[in-house]
């Protein structure tokens, strides 16, 4: 069937989205609708004294004013972490209180004190301007590594030093006497800048309270809104689940950062209450740099020790981690279970140690954002083994094919075990594809025009499909992480599939489609895919960490396996054969070896008209499956960039981007280079452009577009890409996952391309005009001295 | 956004009329600097007074070495106008290179030099040129009319009506684009009038648009890109922000007063 795996087909839900006619969670009005506006800290760090909301109040148009004693009079929840991490001395982790709105400690700029509710937007806004803030100001920290010394300023009371955890991984004794027995250690201290994540839609929220009913309902910009119904339930205190509708309509991108149960969608739950209106709030971009939650933010100190041939021989990190004010869901994961699991990279690595510290600063809280800990992790060991490389004089790509796991499954010094992979050939396509032998040529001509050409090499394997749950329990996670699907085959033979996946921007109209179409041998238009409605859709744990093919395609599958093995069942006494003749192929059913044969929708209408089903069968043709993986997914990559810097300014362009990457089977080759030019780009953005900078005081200095670089098209090049496959052995359709791929393998490509262009691997992200300059005049500096 | 009462003349004079007649009137222009000021609650006018429909503020017009241009006229408009491109290529290159397409086809020549923001180019084209500032009232010496950041010589409720350029014999500019808005971490307008050499500089100034003395001396003898190579990189008076050091401006600085000759 064309329409089925591997089908380049172009994507059913593009008509609606590039013609306006989405719906976003601002575009549903309701009856009776009033407006949000948040009053919020307007420093780093304070004491809040009083609230005057008298001059707001007495606007035309205002409802109410609320704040976040009243909210905690009311017994709504504080905002919970999902994951808890153990420290290596045994003790728990410790974390400050995040209280929905402030109830007595403003912690970051932005922090929600109070909310103004209004008859319009503008009114909310202008009455949140004039609601007076009596505040001390009191010291503040905003970088991670400031915040760890002796007397910097307490975040939380109860966070002695601001230090959240110190986790370990790895075996410290052997590493280390590895690391004393190594011919050559390569140190690095490198930076993981802290980034923005910018969806295209900024969060909203619309909440109404049906007071009859006694039930709430809430849209809103979510990539999991089952997750956020629980707990907005369990934890929150708003209404039991079976009293709280959550729907996630279109939703413009997310990153990560839609996750998380933010301060603002709960604050217009509690007010739609207070107020008895539907209460809609949706963020400019200026409240999203200030309260969507934020990603990366690492400093670290890496070794690696090789052997006289190259091999190495042990690894130790030493990372701090900032995860702001608050500790956000999955703030806790992202720099543990999520980075140190996946130390080894793409290497056979004989020993790995290291430590994360996780600190409070006074910023808006840090948690996952495309590729969540394993960027962070990529980009430390190619970094580590370019500047190795160099150091050792073994041509970088040799370097890397030296120590490649060779044999799978391949059992890492940290938890995972990698299930397949062929690191060699992706390198190899990837050489051919950039036409590495051709680079000489090109930096002489380069050269000639008074231009530095550089090549980097990137190579990184990454976890996906999280997780089986039984194992993410043992390791801290609050809930399980599997999947759901209900196949239903209408009267007529269409197909609805109600998914625990969420779609915001990955196309799973169109890819979950093509997995009934290969079944049933149906067009993709014949196929509805039903997502975010917790009215709808039974329990989900919804979409982050490349997990919607993994495990949302393996929860398809698996209920498609139910409703094949139903409707053969159907077919066979129709047709008076045996179960095991019946074929389905082209929305057809036929009896092997026979001219015998039914159209699915008729298989369809018999399981609904129930006249003549098989002795003791249920009506109905409808089946639902819960898919918990057995392990991750380990897609990896060969990702290689070339860039051509211009000396006097610093200014870098790059000329040429090659991925070549292993997702195990490909569902839609379209969408998953789409995905990819995505992810490389949001690379491309952390390695030259992208930073969030907060200064001293804890102020946001990048608060708008104006000094946060977003990438542009004219910033990336054409990319060439291709593909390598090795199914992975563990799920039924040997799928990988793509979405995180490009975001976690490009950084160290484009870093690595840089310093080689200008021969000094003192370097860091982002590699502004600025930041290129001034490492090439330390470099002129440094050779002029020797 | 807070609400304004919107006008829109058709002459300078009933223009001045609904300013003088307003409790706090502005100017509109493109709308491309006011408008996001508006919307973020940093500006709040009473009035706005769109000065795109007054007849013979929109247009570009040439004679006796002389190029006019009126203060509604797009940077589209500029880029892309025949006598501009005719005599003054370097000041089309300029418009051409302001923002992105949308930003180019709304945002006006008078909009942006009345507001002299420190990085916006054309303020360098301005005071590179030497050219003359016109309003309702007075002409202005681009020399007098800048005076540090967002501040000019304009009076409460003066309009701009056009900007004269005398044609220079060679000219040109460069620019260092700031990543990510785009605006000039430094920019550079050099101009052999045929009475002398100016240089004016963007963007990198703490006191926003200025002329380089320095430059200026060396371009003077030799109006040519080797002559700028003796010339030390001057960090005095060079702003410094997350984008750019005060060493990398004052060194750009010259980058970029090589470049323009060499685009003159
Ligand atoms: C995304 C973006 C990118 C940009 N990039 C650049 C860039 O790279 N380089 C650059 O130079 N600029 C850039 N700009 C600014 C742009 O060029 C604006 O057009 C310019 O700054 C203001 O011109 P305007 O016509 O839009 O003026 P408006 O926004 O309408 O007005 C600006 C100010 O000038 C006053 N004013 C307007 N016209 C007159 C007049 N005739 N007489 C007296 N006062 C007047 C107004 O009252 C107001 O105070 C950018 C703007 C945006 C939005």
């Amino acid at each position: 069937m064309s329409d089925g795996i591997g089908a380049r087909v172009e994507r059913k839900e593009d008509k609606r989205f590039i013609t306006g006619k989405g719906k976003y969670t601002d575009d549903i009005r309701m009856d009776n609708q009033a407006y949000a506006a948040f009053v919020r800290c307007p420093v780093a760090h304070a004491k809040i004294n009083g609230i005057d909301s008298s001059a707001a109040m007495a606007m035309e148009g205002v409802i109410a004013v609320h704040t976040g004693p009243e909210m905690k009079a009311d017994e709504i929840g504080d905002i919970i972490t999902g994951w808890s991490i153990t420290s290596k001395d045994g003790s728990p982790m410790q974390c400050g209180v995040w209280n929905p709105m402030v109830t007595t400690y403003g912690r970051y700029v932005g922090d929600a004190v109070a909310v103004v509710v209004a008859e319009t937007q503008d009114i909310a806004r202008a009455a949140a301007e004039v609601v007076e803030l009596d505040y001390e100001e009191l010291p503040a920290v905003a970088a991670a590594d400031v915040a760890l010394t002796d007397g910097a300023p307490q975040v939380h009371e109860n966070v002695p030093g601001n230090l959240i955890f110190n986790w370990e991984i790895g075996d410290e004794a052997k590493t280390e006497a590895a690391m004393a027995g190594a011919h050559h250690v390569t140190e690095l201290d490198i930076t993981n800048n802290r980034l923005a994540p910018n969806p295209m839609e900024p969060r909203s929220a619309v909440a109404t309270y049906d007071e009859a009913e006694d039930h709430y309902t809430l849209y809103t910009t979510s990539q999991n809104p089952h997750v956020a119904r629980l707990v907005l339930s369990a934890f929150y205190n708003v209404a039991p689940e079976h009293k709280l509708r959550v729907i996630a309509p279109d939703v413009g991108g997310g990153f990560g950062s839609k996750i998380y149960i933010y301060p603002e969608e709960l604050t217009c739950l509690w007010a739609s209450m207070k107020t008895g209106r539907s209460v809609k709030w949706t963020s400019d971009r200026s409240e999203a740099f200030m309260t969507d939650a934020h990603g990366r933010d690492h400093v670290t100190k890496a070794k690696m020790g090789f052997d006289a041939d190259g091999n190495i021989v042990a690894f130790h990190v030493d990372t701090i981690a900032n995860i702001g004010a608050y500790v956000s869901l999955f703030a806790t994961a992202t720099p543990t279970y999520l980075y140190g699991t996946l130390w080894s990279g793409t290497y056979a690595m004989p020993a790995i140690y290291g430590t994360v510290r996780a600190v409070h600063t006074n910023t808006v809280p840090v948690d996952a954002y495309r590729g969540a800990g394993r960027p962070e992790a990529t980009y430390m060991i190619e970094r580590m083994m370019e500047t190795a490389s160099r150091e050792m004089g073994i041509h970088p790509a040799e370097l890397r094919r030296r120590n490649f796991v060779k044999e799978f499954p391949y059992q890492t010094e940290v938890i995972l075990q990698y299930d397949s992979g062929d690191y060699f050939k992706m390198l190899d396509e990837g050489e051919k594809a950039a036409d590495v032998a051709g680079f000489a040529a090109r930096k002489a001509d380069s050269a000639a025009r008074g231009k530095l050409r550089g090549l980097g090499y990137s190579t990184f394997v990454e976890a996906c499909g999280i997780a089986p749950s039984a194992a993410v329990g043992s390791l801290g996670a609050a809930v399980g992480l599997w999947e759901s699907c209900e196949v239903r085959v209408n009267p007529v033979g269409t197909v609805e599939v109600l998914t625990g996946s969420h779609s915001h921007g990955q196309g799973h109209e169109t890819t979950f489609a093509q997995l009934v179409s290969d079944r049933f041998g149906i067009p993709i238009d014949n196929v509805q895919i039903v997502h975010g409605d917790t009215d709808k859709v039974q329990m989900g744990m919804g979409t982050y960490g490349s997990r919607s093919g993994p495990v949302g395609m393996s929860a398809v599958v698996k209920a498609l396996d139910k409703v094949e093995e139903k409707a053969k069942k159907i077919a066979a006494h129709t047709l008076e054969a045996s179960e095991d003749d019946i074929v389905i192929e082209n929305g057809e059913v036929k009896v092997a070896g026979t001219d015998k044969k039914m159209g699915w929708h008729e298989v369809g209408l018999a399981a609904y008209i129930a006249h003549n089903l098989p002795e003791g069968m249920e009506p109905g043709l409808k089946e639902t499956a819960f898919y918990d993986p057995l392990n991750f997914s380990f897609p990896s990559g060969a990702l290689i960039c070339e860039v051509e810097v211009d000396p006097d300014t610093g200014v870098t362009d790059i000329v040429k981007f090659t991925a070549v990457d292993d997702f195990g089977t490909i569902i839609n080759p379209n969408i998953v280079e789409g995905q990819v030019h995505g992810g490389v780009t949001q690379g491309i953005g952390q390695a030259m452009l992208e930073q969030v900078v907060y200064d001293e005081t804890g102020q946001l200095i990048t608060g708008s577009y104006m000094d946060y670089c977003m990438p542009r098209a004219d910033d990336v090049p054409s990319f060439t890409l291709d593909h390598t496959c090795t199914p992975s052995p563990l799920n039924p359709l040997g799928v990988k996952g793509c979405g995180e791929a490009g975001a976690i393998g490009a950084p160290p490509a484009v870093i690595n391309a840089i310093t080689d262009a200008i021969g000094s691997n003192d370097l860091q992200m982002p590699a502004t005009p600025l930041a290129v300059w001034t490492a090439l005049q330390a470099n002129k500096t440094a050779m002029a001295a020797e | 956004m807070y609400d304004a009462k919107y006008h829109k003349p058709s002459s300078v004079a009933d223009a001045v009329a609904a300013l003088s007649g307003a409790e706090e009137g502005k100017v509109l222009s493109g709308g491309q600097t006011l408008i996001p000021t508006m919307k973020q609650h940093l500006a709040a006018p009473s009035d706005l007074v769109d000065v795109r429909g007054i007849d013979g503020m929109s247009g570009v017009t040439a004679a006796d070495g002389t190029v006019t241009i009126g203060a509604a006229t797009t940077h589209a408009d500029v880029a892309s106008n025949a006598d501009v491109l005719a005599h003054l290529p370097g000041l089309a290159c300029l418009a051409g290179g302001i923002g992105d397409p949308a930003v180019r086809a709304m945002g006006t020549i008078g909009g942006s030099v009345a507001n002299n923001d420190p990085a916006a180019d054309y303020p360098a084209a301005v005071l590179g040129l030497g050219a003359t500032v016109v309003t309702d009232k007075r002409e202005i010496a681009a020399d007098d009319f800048f005076q540090g950041m967002f501040t000019t010589a304009l009076d409460e409720g003066e309009i701009i009506t056009a900007i004269r350029f005398p044609v220079a014999k060679k000219a040109g500019y460069a620019k260092l684009p700031n990543p990510a808005s785009r605006y000039a971490i430094a920019g550079v307008f050099v101009a052999d009038t045929g009475a002398g050499v100016r240089v004016a500089v963007t963007g990198a100034g703490e006191d926003g648009v200025h002329r380089n003395a320095a430059l200026e001396a060396a371009l003077g003898g030799d109006f040519s890109a080797d002559a700028v190579e003796g010339v030390a990189a001057n960090e005095d008076g060079m702003m410094a922000d997350i984008h750019a050091s005060a060493a990398y401006r004052a060194h750009v600085v010259n980058v970029l007063a090589k470049r323009a000759v060499q685009a003159s």
